[in-house]
């Protein structure tokens, strides 16, 4: 009998696992296709031979210059940004426990927004400064909206509600500069806000791809606290977790990876928000998703990019895709949480 | 006791109420004296220079402080109604909401007059604000503080990119919008404010009228029906009057963030949870505050200006954090 139960477990455990990795490579798989699709398509559609030659270095008379220093900067920052929004994202809702709390809601992006506005259209800084101003008055938000909700005793609902005040404060910043600044930097300023993959320049992705894998390696690597996190503070404590420096560890890494993806293409609506629920439901519960989410995410960014470039008769930045992709599926969300009378 | 003081309080705040209306008439780019706004008000001369301009404040002064009175009882209601500490109508997305229709008025049906734009504004700010509800009440602990903030938050989110997505094509309407955006009182005309008066009127009837079935349902819905109150006809009353409040307001002013969540605090702090007494005590405190916030925003970063919007963000911000730190609300 109790052999029969533990077999039951065994195959219960390895049709999981299966399932799990068939997921992860599946989504790989999708995020490659889309990646070569990026390359692909354009003003002129090249063809995969094309591609390979390009990248291995060979010199061709304006493929070269349209895949090189155009689609490939924006194909890479797309991946790069992906990943980072979807894995923060994760990170975010499975230490608040709270599906609706991704960074952009709890007004992390906004800190980094307001700063990279204000570097753009008052200081007139472009590229690197720009990153590294904002990522770290995104970090200085997240400390401070930390900092308040840590008065009295730390509570996720203080943590969220505070970080929605926030919020609205820099919002009204924003809105501020925005009004007062120059008619003709006004609309590049206002396509960063919403989120948008133009104009990266090649230069500006080591740094990027560094920041995102040095972060996504922290993250993995304490992925198993986070784990027991979930399950509750209380419980977490009892089961020998540092509460206090795993919840810095894990905040700081994925502010990190927020604010610099943010940096890069501006604050690019709802992957954060979307990547983890989708990833979990791929996935499957019981195992990790933090990676897949960080898959989910890069394929989110690339399908909505390609939509947004060739799918309407204007060329739409990649945030206001995403955004209005977002609006039904939070609706579907919720509403089939509703169904089986969970809590959000 | 209390009672005195709410009298000493109602004294005390016309009194501020009618120095900063002085003050704003008074003060701006070119200030004066007090001796000639006394002058000029009371003659309704308009030939000098000084009339004039005196004018042209007046205009905004009086729609400051209808909105900063709709925009107060507007959150009183929708705080009673919740019993939720953070229900401020921008949260439950009555802004967005507002915006969203008003823009695509704009790029679908050509609207352009001030009438359209508050029927288009109090529309969707009536789906928005059911939709954000309902979003927080699925589960079952229902509406909770965070939920409500949190299905507000998101769903302005969403409402933005759909904005983005019809102001991106169009640059003269995305430069509409942005002024719009950010809630200023300026740029108001007579037309437009008595347009405004009639919907303003019955959002405040109505606010009378349900507010003695609000003080019922304070005490739940099974007393409440017991009392005889109907709850959800009252429910739906209350909606009504705080959208058709916050909604035209907004439609004329855009975004103006917190006061709604602010005034209603304070109040509630000094007084008795009596919404009969908090309607009126709402709508000259929050007539009063909006009116010292333009009179401010003109004042700080001369000569330009600082939007009512962004002001009365940067300093209701800090409220509604000190609000969730202090609150003694159990989901908190």
């Amino acid at each position: 009998m109790s052999n029969y139960t533990e077999n039951k477990v065994r195959a219960g455990y390895a049709r999981r696992k299966r399932r799990a990795i068939l997921a992860t490579i599946s989504l790989v798989l999708i995020a490659i296709v889309l990646m070569l699709l990026m390359l692909m398509l354009g003003n002129t559609n090249y063809s995969l031979a094309t591609i390979f030659e390009v990248l291995s270095g060979k010199q061709i008379q304006g493929a070269s210059f349209a895949i090189s220093t155009i689609r490939l900067p924006r194909m890479l920052a797309g991946a790069f940004t992906g990943f980072a929004l979807g894995l923060a994202g994760s990170v975010f809702q499975k230490m608040l426990r709270n599906t609706l709390a991704s960074p952009d809601i709890v007004g992390v992006s906004a800190g980094t927004s307001m700063a990279a506005v204000f570097c753009i259209l008052i200081l007139g800084l472009s590229g690197f400064m720009v990153s590294f101003i904002a990522c770290i008055v995104g970090l200085l938000c997240a400390l401070l909206i930390y900092a308040l909700s840590n008065i009295g005793h730390f509570s996720t609902s203080r943590f969220v509600l505070i970080g929605i005040g926030m919020q609205s404060a820099i919002q009204a910043v924003i809105s501020y500069m925005m009004v007062r600044a120059n008619q003709y930097e006004v609309t590049g300023a206002m396509r960063w806000l919403s989120g948008s993959l133009n104009g990266i320049q090649m230069k500006s992705i080591p740094l990027l791809a560094i920041v995102v894998i040095v972060f996504t390696l922290i993250i993995l690597l304490s992925e198993r606290n986070l784990n027991i996190l979930e399950l509750g503070e209380d419980l977490a404590a009892v089961l020998g977790v540092n509460l206090r420096i795993s919840r810095i560890v894990l905040i700081v890494s994925a502010v990190c990876l927020i604010a610099f993806a943010t940096s890069v293409g501006g604050p690019i609506a709802f992957v954060s928000f979307l990547a983890g629920p989708i990833a979990l439901r791929l996935v499957g519960a019981g195992r990790s998703y933090a990676f897949a989410s960080g898959l989910v995410g890069v394929i989110l960014v690339l399908a909505a990019d390609l939509l947004g470039q060739f799918a309407f008769s204007t060329r739409f930045p990649v945030g206001v895709i995403t955004g209005v992709i977002g609006a039904p599926y939070l609706l579907l969300l919720l509403f089939g949480k509703s169904r089986k009378k969970g809590t959000l | 006791m209390k009672k005195r003081s709410v009298y000493v309080y109602t004294i005390v705040i016309l009194i501020a109420l009618c120095i900063s209306v002085m003050l704003s008439l008074a003060l701006g780019s070119k200030n004066i004296p007090i001796r000639d706004v006394l002058h000029h008000v009371l003659n309704a001369s308009t030939d000098s220079f000084n009339g004039a301009i005196i004018q042209q404040r007046m205009i905004r002064t009086i729609f400051a402080l209808l909105a900063g009175a709709a925009l107060a009882v507007s959150g009183l209601l929708m705080q009673s109604l919740t019993r939720n500490p953070v229900a401020d109508p921008s949260i439950l997305g009555v802004n967005s909401g507002a915006a969203l229709a008003v823009v695509a008025g704009i790029t679908f049906f050509h609207i352009s007059s001030a009438q359209q734009f508050i029927i288009f504004a109090i529309i969707g700010a009536a789906i928005t604000t059911a939709f954000v509800y309902t979003i927080a009440s699925v589960g079952r602990e229902g509406a909770t503080p965070m939920k409500l903030a949190l299905a507000g938050a998101v769903s302005n989110g969403a409402i933005a990119s759909l904005i983005n997505m019809l102001v991106l094509p169009q640059a003269q309407s995305l430069t509409n919008f942005r002024h719009w955006q950010v809630g200023s009182v300026v740029g108001v005309s007579w037309d437009n404010i008595l347009m405004l008066l009639p919907f303003l009127l019955l959002g405040f009837a109505l606010a009378v009228y349900v507010a003695p079935s609000l003080n019922a349902l304070a005490l739940g819905d099974e007393m409440a029906t017991g009392l005889g109150v109907k709850v959800k006809k009252i429910r739906f009353l209350t909606v009504l009057s705080s959208v058709i409040l916050a909604g035209s307001i907004t439609a004329l002013a855009g975004p103006i963030a917190f006061v709604g969540l602010m005034v209603p605090h304070v109040l509630r702090l000094l007084f008795k949870n009596n919404i009969k007494v908090l309607i009126p005590l709402s709508i000259v405190t929050g007539a009063a505050l909006l009116c010292v916030a333009d009179t401010l925003g003109r004042l700080i970063a001369q000569p330009a200006e600082v939007e009512v919007g962004i002001l009365t963000a940067l300093i209701g911000a800090p409220v509604f954090i000190y609000v969730v730190i202090k609150s003694k609300v159990k989901s908190l």
